[in-house]
């Protein structure tokens, strides 16, 4: 009988920390409860139920997810031959257990049976499952397509088929990839039509679809056929029927529980969401934030499960007669990964804080429920910085969670050695499910490009001069501080020094300055941290010393101005192989 | 067809999880020193009782017999899906043995009335004697079916249950209604549902309001503050919130076999046992080597 959330003391310090009544504020402001018997009395109240469907979470996860994930693994999920999907029977029972628990409505509102949670215990969540197993953190986390139809679609999709995702009845897909369109959205060819009676349909090829299986479809599709970008997309809400067919299940180096589909679409009935034109730049994009955010969460959930086991190793491993984390080697490598670990996370609920200030905020302008036109012209203002903030730390968080875990998995095996190289211990299974994070919702270099615009355009800078206003009365953390301001420095002062040169460099600058500025801001959010905890305090000295000087070293490269792995590319990366 | 089902919870303390605290010098359990949880079976037996009614219908109720601080393992009860929660408790009911309590349970059970099923976990943790199942059921009259491991099926008045017998299993038919022990490998008990969690963890006895009156009111006069205890419990009762709670009188109980005066039980001797090291013997892993542990494990009587 373990739990996930009670046995996860970083977890559960970050719950106490970040204010999470204010949080519960706006989440329980103007909400739509409907008839719902459990709405909370007050603000600690709804912080309470916050913890008791954590503590659920977490049991649920360590006595019924982990112990099938090994399993789940091994044998993965079957195609039929009529085109659909079966689960592995331990992947249904995980959701079976999970809709039990209420668990399947996590965001929604409470009046289609939701539980009204915000997006940062979601988050926790999420990490808690994916620690359990990576793999259905996929099922589980793919609640935002759910939120995604409760922000934009119309009432009638909404009261028909959200009460019928919270009681786990139906799971969803995004439906976004095509052969020809994978980072490039903006080429998707799958058609949308309309029929006299404005009836639209579905025909075309999808592919790397995550649980395309699933009963609800959310697809972007080419509703204008002479506009050739993505203006030329819309999403449309569509049903699982024998119009769409599995036609392939992909064989993937890791998370096999999580069934990868190929959809054939066959003139499938369909209904627009929101408006026409709008379904890239307005739906996807909100609607893929929210999922980074989610892998963010899976990646923090699966290196915490790598680092326990290679802790766990490193202490009771013997060689040259004592624990091997006793050599100086392990000791700093198992360091290293926890401190990753928790700067990670330091970013990645941070993030999904910032998350909830901007969709409430939306949600209440979206639906007109601003009380007068002041208000609604402060939220309109509001909805500006969130979304800025918001734009640079999503990516951000996407990025440096997914590139630690692949990180700290590796690590995990390194620590344990030959042994982790077997099949005999579940550290290869973390990195093999570890690996997709920094790929799928936008690889690690598509998130540069988006994080660092707001690097480069200013919001970087006046979302740090917050935390260097703050005033610590202990000196070590003042000192940090004072480095972390002078780092800062150095940042925008290569900023300009790039802005002095091409567009291309720029792209090429991408991920050093990214790098540096993550430094600076998860800085920032451990130093907050260790004003009020004495180890957080070491964890802050030692994060803020060792990755300083990288910072230096990236800002060097970048002054350098070296342009050659573009312009001596043909010579540096040698001809191209010949086949065969 | 619906069925409605009573299920007999108790909470004991966590005997899995033993310091050295966990025995006083006299020998008897400290329990103050060990953490108060659900009987492991006994959620077992709940879960049963939820099948039942997801499949069929009907309804669940769950029912205690214990101190005030028993309302815990009701309040997971209506956490998990039971539909009615009650506490039986009375000083008058302390020091009951197996026979009081049995007795106990089954004037409890005549007091709720209409039942097709009456299900308990096979035995409780802290007192291992599986006694109480079977006794409730011979004081009701009802047939027993004890160590179920599948409910296998059910059609009218008629349940057929595989029951573990130890070295093999036994497939029993029995006609409602019918009292049923349940064994921990029987199911995996649900988790608790977050909605009701959000909704019942206001849930309260009338002793857990009349404790909560007291801290609030302490200058008031015992008539203001039993005043108050029936205006909230009168709240609480709107809103579906009340844990009913039952005295002896309110069962019917005759008090001679209720608590000390019911329990014929009689504590001959507690042993204090301490397990230390003394030494060790080297076995050589040999025929003669085994035979001669499993001889000196017969006659210190470890086996057989």
């Amino acid at each position: 009988m373990g739990n996930y959330f009670l046995d996860n003391q970083d977890i559960q310090f970050l719950f106490d920390h970040i204010d999470l009544k204010a949080l519960a504020r706006l989440q329980e402001d103007r909400a739509d409860n409907g008839d719902a018997d459990y709405v909370p009395a007050d603000e600690d109240d709804a912080v309470d139920n916050y913890r008791r469907v954590l503590e659920i979470v977490g049991q649920v996860a360590a006595d019924t997810l982990a112990p099938n994930a090994p399993i789940v693994d091994r044998e993965g999920n079957t195609l039929n031959e009529d085109g659909t999907v079966t689960l592995h029977p331990l992947v249904q029972e995980n959701l079976r257990r999970l809709t039990q628990a209420d668990m399947m409505g996590f965001t929604l509102p409470r009046k289609y049976g939701g539980l009204n949670c915000p997006n940062l215990i979601y988050t926790m969540a999420n990490e808690i499952v994916s620690r359990a197993d990576c793999s259905f953190m996929n099922l589980f986390g793919l609640q935002g397509i759910a939120e995604t139809i409760n922000a934009f679609a119309d009432a009638q999709i909404k009261d028909h088929i959200l009460p019928q995702f919270c009681q786990g009845k139906v799971t969803g897909a995004m439906v976004l990839t095509e052969p020809d369109a994978g980072s490039d959205l903006q080429s998707v060819r799958l058609r949308a039509y309309q029929d006299a009676s404005g009836q639209w349909y579905l025909n075309g090829v999808k592919r790397f679809i995550t649980n395309g299986c699933g009963e609800v479809l959310l697809v972007l599709a080419r509703s204008e056929e002479d506009i050739a970008d993505g203006r030329g997309l819309s999403l449309f809400y569509a049903e699982r029927s024998d119009r769409v067919k599995v036609r392939h299940l992909e064989e993937k180096l890791g998370i096999h529980g999580s069934p990868t589909c190929e959809l054939v679409f066959e003139d499938l009935p369909a209904k627009l969401v929101g408006e026409r034109q709008r379904g890239l730049i307005t739906y996807v994009m909100a609607l893929m934030n929210g999922a980074r955010v989610g892998i963010a969460a899976q990646s923090l959930g699966v290196a915490e499960a790598a680092f326990r086991l290679a802790r766990v190793y490193a202490h009771t491993r013997h060689q040259f007669g004592g624990p091997i984390e006793r050599l100086p080697a392990v000791a700093e490598m198992v360091t290293d990964m926890q401190i990753h670990l928790e700067a990670a996370r330091a970013l990645a609920y941070e993030t999904s804080r910032v998350c909830d200030h901007e969709n409430n905020n939306l949600r209440i302008l979206e639906n007109g429920l601003s009380r007068d036109k002041d208000e609604e012209k402060q939220r309109k203002q509001a909805a500006r910085l969130w979304k800025r903030t918001n734009g640079m730390l999503t990516p951000m968080s996407k990025y440096y969670c997914s590139e630690m875990a692949c990180t700290v998995a590796n690590q995990a095996i390194q620590v344990l050695g030959g042994s982790g190289y077997m099949k005999d211990y579940a550290a290869e299974r973390y990195l093999r499910d570890a690996r997709i994070t920094t790929i799928y919702e936008g690889t690690s270099q598509l998130q540069i490009v988006a994080a660092i615009r707001g690097v480069a355009s200013g919001a970087f800078e006046s979302y740090v001069a917050d935390f260097e206003k703050v005033e610590y009365a202990d000196p070590l953390l003042m000192s940090l501080q004072q480095k972390l301001v002078e780092a800062k420095g150095g940042i925008l002062e290569t900023i300009q020094f790039v802005k002095g040169r091409s567009a291309a460099y720029l792209d090429l600058s991408g991920r050093r300055l990214v790098d540096a500025a993550i430094v600076v801001i998860i800085g920032h959010l451990l130093l907050g941290q260790g004003a009020v905890n004495d180890r957080k305090k070491r964890v802050a000295r030692r994060f803020i010393e060792t990755h300083l000087p990288v910072v230096r070293m990236n800002l060097d490269q970048v002054q350098s101005g070296d342009m050659s792995a573009l312009e001596e590319y043909e010579l540096l990366a040698g001809p191209v192989p010949r086949e065969g | 067809m619906p069925y409605h089902s009573i299920v007999c919870v108790k909470q004991v303390p966590d005997t899995a999880n033993i310091t050295t605290e966990a025995m006083k010098e006299d020998g008897t359990v400290n329990r103050a020193a060990l953490p108060a949880i659900f009987n492991p079976e006994d959620l077992n037996a709940l879960e049963t009782a939820l099948e039942v009614r997801d499949q069929f219908g009907g309804t669940v109720t769950a029912v205690s017999m214990g101190p005030p601080k028993a309302a815990d393992v009701l309040r997971d009860c209506l956490y998990r899906g039971a539909d009615r929660a009650i506490l039986v408790t009375d000083r008058r009911a302390a020091a009951s043995d197996t026979l009081a309590t049995s007795y106990i349970l089954s004037q409890a059970i005549r007091t709720i009335g209409r039942f097709d099923f009456v299900f308990c976990g096979r035995q409780a943790i802290d007192g291992d004697t599986a006694q109480v199942g079977p006794q409730t059921a011979e004081k009701l009259g009802l047939p027993q079916v004890t160590y179920l491991e599948e409910l296998v099926g059910l059609d009218g008045d008629l349940v057929r249950v595989r029951r573990n017998v130890g070295n093999g299993w036994e497939l029993i038919e029995a006609r409602l209604p019918v009292l049923i022990t349940v064994l921990g490998t029987a199911n995996k008990p649900r988790p608790p549902a977050a909605r009701r969690v959000m909704r019942f963890k206001r849930a309260r006895t009338e002793a857990e309001v009349a404790a909560m009156v007291q801290e609030a009111m302490p200058s008031a006069s015992p008539a203001e503050r039993d005043a108050e205890v029936r205006r909230r419990t009168e709240q609480l009762k709107q809103a579906g919130l009340l844990i009913e709670q039952w005295n002896l009188d309110d069962i019917h109980a005759d008090l001679d076999r209720c608590g000390l005066a019911g329990s014929p039980t009689k504590v001959f001797r507690v042993q204090s046992i301490v397990l230390t090291k003394q030494g060790y013997t080297d076995i050589p892993p040999t025929e003669d080597g085994v035979r001669r542990l499993i001889h000196e494990l017969v006659v210190d009587h470890t086996l057989g």
